[in-house]
């Protein structure tokens, strides 16, 4: 038997599903009763003719967990395919953080400076706070948000990482 | 409509109800009888079941034997078993039939009652939330608000539970649902499922890979499972014809127990925990194993990291994520069991390849200097009825009989496995992969009313038949001549067995106290008592309950200190399996293994 390999990596796993109640909740139970991690989900109907959505989670473990991750996303009845955008070629993932900072004086002008370095947009703001909006990798957006810290944030929300593959195929083909 | 089925527009079809439409897709699915209990959410199905001759319904005593009653009917048939209860606890006590059900892969379509629609999440009377609770123990479940999705969800519910790897599927359904009218009944034919394809026919790179290795094996052997069950009677036809073609020897899980037959020279017994010694220690010792339709589970591997340390690994199976799961394997091959043999069976003779004979000669050797310890010898007494004299002699006497196993779960169903001898597949029938005390009656009627004319014999503990006695109430309605055996050791033997050795001899709450006379309680069921204690009036005895026509208690009186053997500690490996009581274990079992089940 081949010796196990014990490291701990990290994916970015796109799962295709039929857009029925319930779907959400049979991949989550599905990360929680087997006992993996979720670093990261999010889920949108992508095609509302075929009844589509689209999952992309970030999970950890190690080769042999992983492979078995994507077997029983695989085996879900309402999935139509899944991809691991890690493994499979080069991908895009990105981001989105709305993050509210409230302030005076000159840590309001250095907010919006440093918004504006990260080329984050103003998308709210009044005589004593803005809410940015960002978008990009996941790190940058953690650098942005520990930099508006001692400046007064109030609030984040993120998204979670949505993710494609480079190149002309789509995750079925 | 959701998606997938197609309504013809131009013809609408004729109004019925949804009870209706659940009783004809039924029909359309070719079910004859279903196992259920009625309640204040499934009336309407009830009233519509009254009024047709299409559908029989069984009615059983409580809903889990209903689902393990579909299970012996399914796994019996190769047909989909089907359960209809009410909602609330209806579907709470269905939940333990279904786990068992998804563990060993059987296809069971469960009907379950719900509150209307308008009153789901409002804590209504006996709701429960049944799709919520049955994510995780069926292969797929669905609620239907709407009648119009009626037809197509359950022909995608038959489609599914029996598709791929076999398994419980729920259909909750709400009470307006069954009472409200629709023209849009469609049939199986126009249901076609969005998403799910599983793979069955195998990669014709993998089979001839697997034949360029098993070529050159000097020491090879077949494991062999319930995947070759749940594949179909060919299945079983190719692998005899595959292993026979080979010359290697073949074992079997628990769960393919007659997909070999047994009592072929080149089958080596079960293999696992409590599995023979030969078959343990080939399966250490072997150069190449091809594992056909089992799961590398952990009753069979013992001690991962020493399991069959030294083999190349083929493993066929339907299910991808059972490639892997618990031991990496060099040959993985996706496909249905019959397709993958049939393509080996294939590649094999036509391409003209035979093993080494000197090779395999030797190795036949090894095999029966192992074969020779006799690992399921055991010593009869004149006073005392040994368990496995009971089970031998019951597989003496009705060998040449039409005689279907059901089994309890403990020591009895370790010994029915090892003394009973199993020749065809769809013969047995026990739960595996739960070990769900309270099984085997009602599975042994699901069995009983697919094959009425047959032989069918529950060989039980005193414990477990505890667990669903009730059901003796249905064989007396139904006329159902279930015989239940039980190998009565007035102990939970296999807790009292692990409580000897790993606890101490502290033998903490593992009496069968207060037991009843089982003899009497036949008797107030309506089925017949039979009593043995000597190992001399068995034979008699055994005969009389065969050859009844009603259902029969038999209470077999039998050695109370019997251990089951062989027997490999948990968290041991396969060398170091114990054979018999005076065998201790070469370490004490590590604290790794004490957390073990
Ligand atoms: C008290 C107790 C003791 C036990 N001791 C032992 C023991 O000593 N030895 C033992 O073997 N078991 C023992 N068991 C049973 C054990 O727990 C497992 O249930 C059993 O080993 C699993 O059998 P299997 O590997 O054949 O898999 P199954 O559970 O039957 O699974 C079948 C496998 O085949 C695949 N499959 C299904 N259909 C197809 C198809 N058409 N084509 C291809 N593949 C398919 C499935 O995906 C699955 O991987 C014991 C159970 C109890 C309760
Ligand atoms: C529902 C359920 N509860 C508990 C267990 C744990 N258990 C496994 S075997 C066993 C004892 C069975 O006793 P009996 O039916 O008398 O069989 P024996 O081992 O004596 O042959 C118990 C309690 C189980 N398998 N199922
Ligand atoms: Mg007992």
């Amino acid at each position: 038997m081949a010796p196990r390999d014990l490291s701990i990596e990290k994916r970015t796993i796109a799962v295709l599903v039929d857009n029925e109640p319930g779907v959400l909740a049979r991949v989550i139970g599905l990360f929680s009763g087997r006992g993996y991690n979720i670093e990261s989900l999010t889920v949108s109907a992508v095609d509302p003719a075929r009844r589509q959505s689209r999952i992309t989670v970030i999970t950890s473990g190690t080769p042999q967990i992983l492979e078995q991750i994507k077997a029983q996303l695989d085996r879900l009845v309402p999935v139509h395919g899944v991809s691991d955008l890690s493994m499979e070629g080069p991908s895009v993932e990105r981001e989105l953080a709305l993050v509210k900072v409230a302030g005076k004086g000159n840590k309001r002008v250095e907010s919006l400076r440093i918004a504006d370095i990260f080329r984050a947009r103003v998308v709210d703001s009044g005589h004593e706070h803005f809410i940015f909006e960002m978008t990009g990798k996941s790190d940058k957006l953690d650098v942005f948000i520990d930099l508006m810290r001692p400046l007064g944030l109030v609030d984040v929300s993120r998204t979670g990482v949505v993710a494609i593959s480079r190149g002309p195929t789509g995750l079925l083909s | 409509m959701g998606p997938g089925g197609k309504r013809n527009e131009t013809m609408p079809g004729k109004q019925m109800t949804g009870s209706q439409m659940v009783l004809k897709a039924l029909c359309d699915q070719g079910v004859e009888v279903i196992f259920g209990y009625p309640g204040g959410a499934v009336l309407p199905l009830y009233d519509a079941l009254h009024q047709q001759n299409a559908v029989r319904h069984i009615l059983v005593r409580h809903e889990q034997a209903a689902v393990h009653a579909a299970e012996g009917y399914a796994r019996s048939t190769g047909k989909v078993g089907v359960v209809l209860v009410t909602s609330g606890p209806g579907a709470t006590n269905a939940v333990t039939g279904l786990t068992d059900a998804l563990m060993d892969s059987i296809p069971v379509i469960c009907l379950t009652g719900q509150v209307p629609t308008h009153l789901i999440g409002n804590d209504a009377f006996q709701e429960a939330d049944t799709t919520g609770i049955t994510r995780p123990c069926t292969k797929h479940n669905y609620l239907v608000k709407n009648v119009d999705d009626l037809p197509r969800v359950m022909h995608e519910a038959f489609y599914v539970a029996q598709t791929g790897r076999p398994g419980p599927v729920v259909i909750d359904l709400p009470k307006d649902v069954l009472q409200a009218k629709s023209a849009v009944y469609i049939g199986p034919e126009e249901v076609k499922h969005p998403s799910y394809r599983p793979r069955t026919k195998p990669d014709p790179r993998a089979i001839e890979k697997a034949i360029e290795v098993i070529a050159k094996a000097k020491r090879p052997i077949i494991y062999s499972g319930g995947g070759v069950i749940n594949s179909g009677d060919k299945a079983s036809r190719l692998l005899t014809r595959f292993v026979r073609a080979l010359g290697a020897p073949c074992t079997n899980t628990l769960m393919g127990l007659g997909a070999y037959p047994a009592s072929d020279p080149q089958f080596l017994g079960m293999l696992g925990m409590h599995g023979t010694y030969e078959a343990n220690l080939a399966m250490y010792n072997c150069d190449v194993l091809i594992n056909v339709g089992a799961r590398f589970d952990d009753r069979v591997t013992g001690r991962l990291d020493e399991f069959s340390p030294n083999s190349y690994k083929i493993h066929i199976d339907i299910d991808p994520s059972s490639i892997n799961k618990n031991v990496v394997v060099d040959l993985p091959i996706v496909a249905d069991v019959g397709a993958a043999l049939d393509a080996l069976v294939k590649g094999w003779t036509n391409g003209g390849h035979s093993l080494s004979q000197r090779a395999l000669k030797a190795w036949w050797k090894t095999i029966e200097t192992w074969r020779e310890r006799d690992c399921l010898s055991f010593k009869t007494k004149s006073a005392v009825i040994k368990p496995q004299y009971a089970i031998q002699r019951l597989y003496e006497l009705t060998k040449d009989r039409e005689t279907f196993i059901t089994t309890e779960v403990g020591q009895h169903q370790m010994w029915a496995a090892q003394y009973y001898k199993f020749e065809q597949p769809r013969h047995w029938m026990t739960s595996g992969g739960l070990g769900t005390m309270g099984y085997g009656l009602p599975a042994a009627y699901g069995v009983q009313v697919a094959h009425p004319e047959a032989l069918v014999v529950d060989i039980a503990g005193e414990a477990s038949i505890m667990m669903n006695i009730q059901e003796l109430s249905t064989l007396a309605q139904y006329d159902l001549p279930v015989k239940i055996f039980i190998i009565n050791n007035q102990w939970m033997g296999m807790v009292r067995q692990w409580q000897e050795l790993l606890h101490g001899g502290r033998y903490s709450q593992s009496y069968s106290a207060s037991l009843p006379d089982f003899v009497k309680l036949a008797e107030a069921f309506g089925a017949v008592g039979l009593r043995a204690s000597k190992p001399e009036e068995l034979d008699d005895l055994i005969l009389e309950m065969v050859d009844s026509p009603r259902p029969v208690v038999f209470d077999c009186q039998v050695d109370q200190t019997e251990n089951c053997f062989p027997m490999i500690p948990s968290g041991a490996a396969h060398y170091e399996m114990l054979l018999g009581p005076g065998d201790k274990a070469a370490k004490p079992v590590s604290e790794e293994g004490m957390v073990l089940v």
